[in-house]
């Protein structure tokens, strides 16, 4: 004890308010993190008042916004660049100039399938996650128990995306045909007859099992967004359709979707987003083994296991500029239906 | 600046806890028929879905309340036929200090790496909000455009160069200071934006009246501000809160899993991938880590949905 309170780290904060393996200690830890930081803000606004006149106001405002712009400039944007630089320094990130991290992506086979793969996720959980998110909304508007029914299929949203992959590998667990099943869906492939199958090791198969787990999640996103935006509708023009005759499907097609455009095109876009960064699903169902790594698995894989930084960082810099087309898109929709 | 236009006024979002609008449609006699025909097939197919969406996790559920020899020997489905071989062991084992199959550690790492990464943020943005909002200085709204625009930066590619500043110029290295500060970084961008937005709506002449009364930016921060931020600290804090309680990678990269430091999802994940077939333990690890959040998530259901569609480009 006496000797981890001397010892000082390389930065020469002492150990205690560094690490701490009691729980209290961990507490503690805790609170002065907290007491620390709001130190750091009063001695913002402590400075900030002392600050008068014209130049004076102007220099509160600076003060005010400091902490946070040079956290984003030294936590954000300066390793980005950084990223950007290791990127283009060969596998080991510390090499030549050079575009060989990125002629690796499209060439070498086992990272053409990791881009297969990823776009398989990007196209098919928006679409899939948005479609059944908006039939949910659809049937269930001005149903009773309607909040109830909402809450049942938002769930999944709160809850981690490892506890969601330990849920569904277990739906996936598998047994030999003749033993007595344990996973669920291998107990239905029973009932009607069929194998039992392995649903996490053969591919493709097994990056569309991934995929719905992902779409599992983000239905009770979009579900919950189209909703809202379908309750917006004004009721005299769905009522002038009805008046028109218009029902079912067609009061669907001609009125609820060119209503509920603008937020459809948000759904889509924030869940694809979203897809393209997905790690942990796939980090706790398979770990990227037989086939099943996506862009953000492979950069941690390739950063943290397998030594090629460089390459890891041309991955990150990858799904950066996978990122844009589809918030521009987004911008684009967005001003077109304003 | 309308990526995250639903996301920017959070009060213009319909919430859930307004009650559908009634007595919408005047009834005909025929149209009442078709309509419960419609209505019939319309509830089978909610049902359905919702089954679907459920059955998964009263799945695991059910298995984390069986012992390790029935749920590795027979399906969860047939646990209902005998009701009194229910046991709370797993859990007991799961939770037990000190063993070497306990989550409370991580359980605890994860509540001590959560509350400073909700409250960091909250404190430096609403800072930087009001000076973007209220406070002219030369380059300000170069500065905003700047902030909002890193919000659609992956946080992966600051991950590394991160990682290198925390062991070799910081000497944090595995300490909750890192994912402390991480998050706070990651956070800022959508914070600033939407505590921003929030204090735009606000009406000027409150600033200018209180600034005519000789109150400074600190007063008028404290006394007239922060009261009146409560919804949007509270969607966004909230968003942040379940971020960081059921972040993986960030914990992963900068924690590595020692039970000195590493969150529960860490310990969940790398016990799906070292014992992939211990469910007694998988089961009740996950639903430990899940129960936090389903609280937060029954009980704030409002906020929570805000501050999910707020923070929905994150990441």
């Amino acid at each position: 004890m006496v000797a981890s309170l001397l010892s000082v780290a390389p930065s020469g904060i002492p150990e205690p308010f560094l690490r701490a393996e009691s729980t209290a200690g961990k507490f503690f830890l805790m609170f002065f993190a907290v007491a620390f930081f709001a130190a750091v803000f009063g001695l913002v606004l402590f400075l900030a008042s002392l600050l008068k006149g014209k130049r004076g106001e102007q220099g509160q405002g600076m003060l005010f916004a400091a902490p946070a712009v040079l956290l984003l400039a030294v936590g954000l944007l300066y390793p980005a660049v950084l990223t950007i630089i290791q990127s283009l320094r060969g596998k080991s990130g510390d090499g030549a100039f050079s575009f060989e991290n990125y002629s690796a992506m499209f060439s070498q086979p086992e990272l053409l399938t990791v881009l297969r793969n990823t776009a398989l996720w990007v196209i098919l959980v928006p679409f899939l996650a948005t479609a059944i998110g908006l039939l949910y909304a659809i049937l269930i508007d001005r149903a009773r128990g309607e909040a109830f029914a909402k809450a049942l299929i938002f769930l999944p949203m709160a809850i981690s995306m490892v506890g969601a992959s330990i849920i569904w590998k277990f739906v996936y667990q598998y047994k030999q045909t003749e033993r007595p099943q344990i996973g669920l869906l291998n107990q239905l492939f029973k009932l009607v007859g069929l194998e039992t199958q392995q649903f996490l090791l053969e591919a493709p198969l097994n990056t569309l099992m991934l995929i719905i787990v992902m779409v599992w999640i983000q239905a009770g996103f979009a579900m919950t967004v189209l909703s809202a935006a379908i309750k917006a509708i004004p009721d005299d023009i769905i009522e002038a359709a009805r008046l028109d005759g218009v029902s079912g499907f067609r009061m669907f097609r001609y009125i609820t979707l060119p209503s509920i455009r603008a937020a459809v095109v948000v759904v889509l876009t924030t869940i694809g987003i979203g897809t393209l960064k997905v790690f942990d699903i796939v980090r706790t169902m398979t770990g990227g083994q037989f086939d099943t790594s996506v862009v953000a698995n492979e950069f941690y894989n390739q950063s943290f296991r397998y030594n090629a930084p460089g390459l890891g960082a041309a991955l990150a810099v990858l799904l950066f500029v996978l990122v844009i087309p589809i918030v521009a898109y987004n911008i684009v929709q967005m001003r077109k239906e304003a | 600046m309308s990526t995250l236009q639903p996301a920017a006024t959070p009060e213009s979002m319909i919430d859930d806890a307004v009650p559908p609008s009634s007595g919408k449609a005047k009834k005909t006699a025929t149209g009442d028929a078709a309509r419960a025909v419609s209505s019939r097939w319309a509830s089978l197919v909610a049902i359905i879905i919702a089954v679907l969406w459920t059955t998964p996790t009263v799945g695991l559920l059910v298995t984390s309340f069986r012992t390790q020899r029935d749920i590795n020997s027979s399906g969860w489905w047939t646990a209902f036929g005998n009701p009194g071989a229910f046991t709370l062991e797993n859990y007991r084992e799961a939770l037990e200090p000190g063993a070497t199959s306990s989550f409370s550690q991580y359980f605890i790492n994860t509540v001590v790496i959560t509350i400073p990464a909700v409250l960091l943020p909250i404190f430096l943005a609403s800072l930087a909000a009001y000076a973007f909002a209220w406070m002219p200085f030369p380059g300000r709204d170069a500065l905003f455009v700047a902030v909002f625009a890193l919000q659609i930066v992956p946080l992966q590619i600051a991950l590394i160069p991160l990682l290198d500043m925390y062991t070799n110029k910081l000497g944090f290295g595995a300490s909750y200071w890192s994912v402390w500060l991480s998050h706070t970084i990651f956070a800022l961008p959508l914070a600033t934006f939407l505590i921003h937005n929030f204090m735009r709506e606000l009406p000027g002449e409150l600033m200018e009246a209180a600034r005519v009364d000789g109150a400074g930016h600190v007063t008028i921060f404290f006394k007239i501000l922060l009261p009146l931020l409560t919804p949007a600290l509270a969607a966004f804090g909230i968003f942040q809160f379940l971020w960081v309680w059921n972040d993986l990678l960030v914990s992963l990269v900068f924690l590595g899993g020692t039970p000195d430091v590493a969150p529960v999802t860490v310990r969940v994940a790398e016990l799906a991938g070292t014992r992939g077939n211990a469910w007694y333990l998988l089961s009740a690890g996950a639903f430990i880590s899940m129960i936090v959040p389903v609280v937060v998530f029954l009980s704030l259901q409002r906020f929570f949905v805000r501050g999910l569609l707020a923070g929905g480009l994150k990441g």
